[in-house]
């Protein structure tokens, strides 16, 4: 009991003593060390859940029903913070959300579905950007790779996009100059682009890919995506075994959807990457099957690769939880738990090469429940 | 109790002024309830239309001559005008030469090839000076599946315009210090009603019931949420088309994953998103080399492919004028000449679909004139 408390001590203290150094100098030099752990309290981990608007809760049960089968050691703290105006009684809403950013900050992990934005002008920025801007979880990931046996209209599809999540056009920045002409500000900075192009770089190194790739539109907005694409490639000169080149965006678009074959890792500002995401997750089947993931230095969150609240499908037991599950396994693996991950995601790959039971989206006709419970047979029948 | 009482009245009254002040200003910003983009163009002597043509550089010449020779056998009543557009320097700026100019406003319409931007410092892109100088406030960009070419898409079929003037691509950027850019994404009502009155007139033209606005007021709720506003007060004048609004993100996804839902529908977006997506459709049918695009304008239109000009190709006479030659079929119906273009247009996509003359880039051993030849054949 003692050495325990005392190992937690020192691990606070470490992390305390540690804190103000990152801050003090952030100089971009190490990305590697914003791979980190947090600590693992009476043998489990707490993670934040946020299930989000839409499919969120019943995507996010499925999750939390096939971990607990799974024993894996976490413990959820759910805050079922909401974007739309209805969801909460008045004056909860901001409150709720403070809640979820505290609970990442202290938990410095997060599993979470996505949050609706009204587009109403009246309406709250939205909670998606807020959150990652408010914990500076810059680097958005989102995996683009076929499943095998789900066929879609393109083959051997294995692209990654690294968005940058906290500046560029989503800045919030506007103003109307006077009735009917409004400036919406885009910002690039040098160190962010630098931070981004190094995560880029290193997650390339980690994961055995050959290629990164810079989109961007310099030729026409000449110094802030010339900034981008500059500082990308300076930074590729760090990291001679991988292979830069640069695409702009709407040819880009146009490989994607031609010969996305041809792609490996994607290093682009924050509304190209909300474009490339959701034509990427089109190639390989929607969605529903895309994992990502948002890393910080300080905080890690899991959602859904390709954004999408799916309001319209909500409570009808149609969702796809694949992409939330798959993130749910990206999580474990940050966490060391590979043998829970490898499991976990054997299964699902399992039922959907198999094809008996598949949600609407992938062609078939089952219900969320009826899929969940055929990835913990699966399971089951593998131990 | 006084004081109040004798506020009371004048705060409303300034009140209920407000929103009539607001009204009348909206008013007379509308410039564009009659008819946006008409073609004004008058007849030769002689029976003709007279059109600019820039033939462009790399494969241009090839492609031009190959169009210029498949009009000659539809007798279509266009005669050509040769506009050189290489450009000069004026007082520091890239610019047009003045004879071009002179040309294109003279004759309303145009015809242009690839043109290649001299690499080097200042060089403002060819295009965006021809865009700017004339105006050309839309971009209209149909992509329609070619039977001859095989893509993992069958049957599309959309319609795609794009502002062209402002948005994104406004050019107002600043460094402001070392390490941190500003750009500007500029959204005006003006710019905007513009457009989109264009494209509910394009709706009904190509006999389209639906137009949808793609939009990201998620986020830029400001400027986009301006674009999509100024749709839905536009959308009011033409109450037998279909308006909606879809989210970029949405758009994207839905497209890529199954394009036929947008054949009945015309897209209109701000410059950024256009000129994205609109590459994009490209892509689901198979490259810019078969799609044409328009760049209309309140007094002059230019037609053009938007392909690059190939210089490793160049001469060889392996170039494809696919792109080139369906622009001309929009420019004939923007001049309303629509049945030479319904008939030619009929002949280069049987001659597509046959397969026996196509071209390199379309896996054929063809060369640019025998495409044509069999165009020909076929009128």
């Amino acid at each position: 009991m003692l050495s325990r408390n005392s190992t937690r001590a020192a691990q606070s203290v470490l992390r305390a003593a540690a804190q103000p150094k990152v801050n003090a100098a952030r100089s971009f030099a190490t990305v590697q060390s914003d791979i980190f752990k947090p600590t693992k309290y009476g043998g489990k981990y707490t993670v934040t859940l946020i299930p989000g608007d839409g499919i969120g809760a019943e995507v996010a049960e499925s999750v939390k029903t096939i971990f607990k089968a799974d024993n894996v050691p976490i413990q959820w703290e759910q805050v079922d913070v909401s974007g739309l105006d209805d969801a909460t009684p008045t004056g909860r809403t901001e409150d709720l959300f403070k809640e979820s950013v505290s609970s990442l900050r202290r938990n410095k992990l997060g599993l979470k579905g996505i949050l609706h934005t009204p587009i109403a002008r009246s309406g709250h920025q939205s909670f998606n950007v807020a959150m990652r801007q408010e914990l500076d979880i810059y680097a958005s990931i989102s995996l683009i790779k076929n499943i095998p046996g789900y066929e879609t209209r393109h083959k051997n599809v294995d692209l990654c996009i690294i968005r940058e999540n906290t500046e560029g056009e989503y800045s919030g920045l506007e103003h109307q100059s006077v009735p009917g002409v409004v400036e919406s500000l885009k910002i690039i900075t040098r160190a962010k682009s630098e931070r981004i192009a190094k995560f880029a770089f290193s997650f390339a190194l980690a994961n055995n890919r050959k290629k990164v790739t810079v989109i961007h539109k310099a030729n026409i907005m000449k110094l802030a995506d010339g900034l981008f694409r500059s500082t990308v490639q300076q930074v590729g000169k760090e990291y001679p075994t991988i292979e830069v080149n640069d695409m702009i965006v709407d040819n880009a678009s146009m490989q994607c959807v031609s010969k996305p074959q041809q792609f490996d890792v994607m290093v682009m500002p924050n509304l190209y990457g909300g474009i490339l995401s959701n034509i990427g997750a089109a190639l390989v089947g929607g969605p529903g099957i895309v994992p990502g993931c948002n890393m910080g230095r300080d905080v890690a969150v899991f959602e859904p690769g390709c954004r999408h609240v799916g309001l319209d499908i909500k409570g009808k037991d149609q969702a796809n939880p694949t992409a939330l599950i798959l993130s749910g396994t990206m999580l474990l693996r940050h966490l060391g738990l590979d043998e829970h991950a490898t499991r976990i995601s054997q299964a699902i790959y399992g039922v959907i090469a198999e094809g008996k039971v598949r949600t609407p989206d992938m062609g078939g006709t089952s219900t969320t429940h009826e899929f969940t419970r055929a990835i913990l047979d699966k399971m089951e029948n593998s131990l | 109790m006084l004081a109040t009482r004798l506020v009371a009245p004048t705060r409303s009254h300034v009140l209920r002024a407000a929103p009539r002040a607001f009204g009348v200003q909206l008013h007379s910003q509308r410039f564009y309830s009659d008819r946006v983009a008409k073609f004004h163009g008058q007849k030769n002597s002689d029976g003709k239309y007279t059109v600019s043509l820039i033939e462009g550089d790399g494969i241009g010449p090839e492609i031009s001559q190959a169009v210029k020779d498949i009009f000659e056998a539809a007798k279509t009543p266009i005669a050509w005008e040769f506009c050189d557009v290489t450009p000069i320097l004026k007082d520091g700026k890239t610019a047009i030469p003045d004879a071009a100019i002179e040309s294109i406003q003279k004759n309303k319409v145009a015809l242009k090839g690839p043109l290649a931007t001299p690499v080097g410092k200042g060089h403002v892109s060819l295009n965006l000076t021809l865009r700017r100088t004339f105006n050309l406030f839309a971009n209209l960009r149909p992509c329609r599946s070619v039977a001859g070419f095989k893509t993992p898409y069958d049957n599309v079929d959309t319609v795609l315009i794009r502002e062209n003037t402002e948005g994104e691509y406004s050019g107002i950027e600043h460094v402001v210090v070392d390490g941190v850019v500003q750009s500007i994404k500029l959204i005006t009502r003006e710019a905007s009603e513009r457009v989109l009155r264009f494209a509910f007139q394009q709706a009904q033209e190509i006999g389209r019931k639906k137009v949808r606005v793609v939009h990201k007021a998620t986020i830029m709720k400001m400027s986009d949420g301006l674009f999509l506003k100024t749709a839905q007060e536009v959308a009011k004048d033409y109450p037998n088309i279909e308006f909606d609004a879809e989210l970029l993100d949405n758009t994207c996804l839905k497209m890529v994953t199954d394009p036929i839902p947008y054949n009945d529908k015309v897209l209109v977006m701000p410059n950024l998103y256009g000129d994205i997506l609109s590459d994009m459709c490209a892509g689901l049918i198979g490259g810019l080399g078969l799609t044409p695009s328009g760049n209309i304008g309140d007094e002059c239109s230019i037609f053009e492919a938007v392909h690059g000009s190939a210089p490793d190709i160049a001469g060889k006479g392996l170039a494809n004028p696919t792109a080139l030659l369906l622009s001309s079929m929009m420019m004939l119906r923007h001049m309303s000449l629509g049945e030479y273009a319904d008939k030619i247009e009929k002949a280069a996509f049987d001659t597509l679909a046959e397969g026996k003359y196509l071209t390199g880039d379309l896996g054929g051993k063809a060369k640019t004139h025998e495409f044509a030849g069999a165009i020909i054949d076929k009128l």
